[in-house]
């Protein structure tokens, strides 16, 4: 890897959640992690599940706070701080640099499919046309069937959601890619094909950041292994490293 | 969205005493174009009347509120003439009221509604007025049939629609939202929502949301605002706060949604 070709470079982060509804409980996510990540790279968070894996993702989209340690992106011939900046800043990070495709969909209920993977083009600066052009073409790719293109994605199975969201992340071309185990529900085919969009963006430069637990889809990438048993913070309870939401606290009844 | 464009709105150390009791104190904020601020918190954490502050209808005790005008210039909205103010709430801003009774004039057609505030800034030529109130009615799914009914005859969603068709006509670079989807069904909500979102999409819109739903805090805004007795608790980039939420009550707020 050459030291130009990095565009995110992790050094010593720190996470832990404090839960003062648990009479300030600490639990700890991650600790020291720290790796670069190079353009036209996918590299893989690996380890057991519960170590921390979404929880760096979601740092790096600056969906959760760092405690500690920095998040370096390239832009252009700068280097941004994620963990130090501002909302406003983390906005136009998203829009120009990176993306992020998340494990669940979520978006406003009543929008079509084809509207909302559309929008994502529009942000990353298509037209109007343009931008339906490359979200029908990516639904296409994806083989979601065009009778559901004009409905909301609510009332779809799991398989078929994860391809909306999955057209959505891959609708702009953002030089850094976040995937949150973007093939967990696809059934066979259809992780093909998404396992040759992310072999492409990787051909074209982008660098990508994934969690992957099926075999067969890492060796087909070729990834780069990055294991996080390196740097779990310890003591490590079967909650550390889990979305607020799954935390049996967020669920008063 | 560059860090060098300046706020559209920028209010510094707002406080509001109403006698002895506490409605709003040292409350900080600053809102660009384009962005949507979300302000939550339970009844009585002092929302509505920092909203009220911000749109000028109530004096602060102490503190300022800056706005740049049309014209390039940054005014202190309470230096402004009475003349200016209302100018200004009726050309450049807009209030969308949680009940659209308060935001409409019910004796009157939805035609004569939106086209009120056109003559307001000087619209004239009858024929311009009714195309231009057609053409609004029509984005926010209002068939021009519909033109010479008066909003007692409509259901509360599109009342709703109606009452933002009102407030968009004149191009407001800022509107304020009080509660906009309360009282609405959830299925008239989710239409109101992508509506919202699409008009600050489409036009850059500016908007700040009071509103007690998270949900609708996630899905519209980019910036939030938790609010506790009167005071800033916390604030942040919205999918931060909500996910990753750091104060106590915040995190309360977060764990007593219901999980869909």
């Amino acid at each position: 890897m050459s030291e130009r070709d990095i565009v995110l470079r992790v050094g010593g982060v720190e996470k832990s959640f404090t839960m003062h509804l648990r009479g300030g409980a600490v639990l700890p996510v991650v600790r020291e992690v720290s790796f670069d990540l190079a353009r036209g790279e996918i590299a893989v968070l690996g380890g057991p599940s519960g170590i921390g894996k979404s929880s760096i993702l979601k740092m790096i989209y600056g969906n959760y706070r760092v405690d500690d340690g920095t998040i370096l992106l390239r832009e252009g011939d700068q280097w941004i701080d994620v963990a130090q900046s501002s909302p406003r800043r983390v906005l136009a990070l998203r829009k120009e640099t990176i993306g992020y495709v998340s494990q669940f969909l979520r978006a406003i209920p009543r929008v079509s499919s084809l509207d909302l993977v559309a929008a994502a083009a529009r942000e990353g600066g298509l037209d109007e046309e343009g931008a339906r052009d490359k979200a029908a073409s990516l639904l296409a790719r994806l083989n979601l069937p065009e009778r559901l293109w004009s409905l909301p994605p609510a009332t779809f199975s799991g398989g078929e959601q994860q391809r909306v969201n999955i057209a959505r992340g891959f609708a702009s071309g953002h030089p850094i890619l976040l995937l949150d185990e973007p093939t967990a529900s696809l059934d066979a085919a259809a992780r093909a094909r998404v396992v040759d969009l992310i072999a492409e963006r990787r051909d074209a430069g982008t660098a990508i950041l994934g969690i992957f637990h099926d075999e067969k889809t890492r060796a087909q990438l070729a990834v780069r292994m990055i294991d996080l048993t390196r740097f779990a913070a310890g003591p490590r309870g079967g909650l550390a490293g889990r979305a607020p939401e799954e935390r049996p606290d967020s669920h008063p009844s | 969205m560059s860090e060098t464009e300046s706020p559209l709105l920028t209010a510094s150390g707002l406080t509001r005493y109403y006698g002895p009791r506490v409605g709003c104190v040292d409350v900080d904020l600053e809102i660009y174009e384009g962005e949507v601020l979300a302000v939550v918190g339970e009844s009585g954490s002092g929302k509505s009347t920092l909203l009220a502050m911000l749109s000028a209808q109530l004096a602060p005790t102490r503190g300022a509120i800056c706005y740049r005008t049309r014209e390039g210039t940054t005014r202190d909205l309470f230096s402004l003439s009475e003349a200016e103010r209302r100018f200004l709430f009726r050309t450049d801003w807009g209030f969308v009221h949680q009940d659209p009774r308060m935001g409409l004039r019910m004796g009157v057609s939805a035609g004569g509604n939106v086209g009120e505030r056109l003559m307001a800034v000087g619209w004239r030529h009858y024929g311009n007025i009714r195309s231009e109130a057609v053409d609004w009615l029509g984005r926010v799914e209002i068939g021009a049939d519909r033109i010479d009914d008066r909003p007692t005859a409509f259901s509360g969603g599109m009342r709703q629609r109606l009452q933002i068709a009102k407030n968009m006509v004149t191009r407001p670079r800022l509107v304020f939202m009080d509660e906009p989807t309360g009282g609405l069904d959830v299925s008239v909500q989710a239409r109101l929502l992508d509506l919202i979102r699409s008009l600050v999409a489409d036009y850059g819109l500016a908007a700040i949301i009071v509103t007690h739903d998270l949900a609708v805090a996630r899905l519209l805004s980019h910036r939030i605002i938790v609010m506790r007795q009167g005071r800033v608790i916390e604030t942040g980039l919205t999918d931060q706060v909500l996910d990753d939420p750091r104060e106590p009550y915040t995190q309360l707020l977060v764990s007593s949604v219901l999980q869909g």
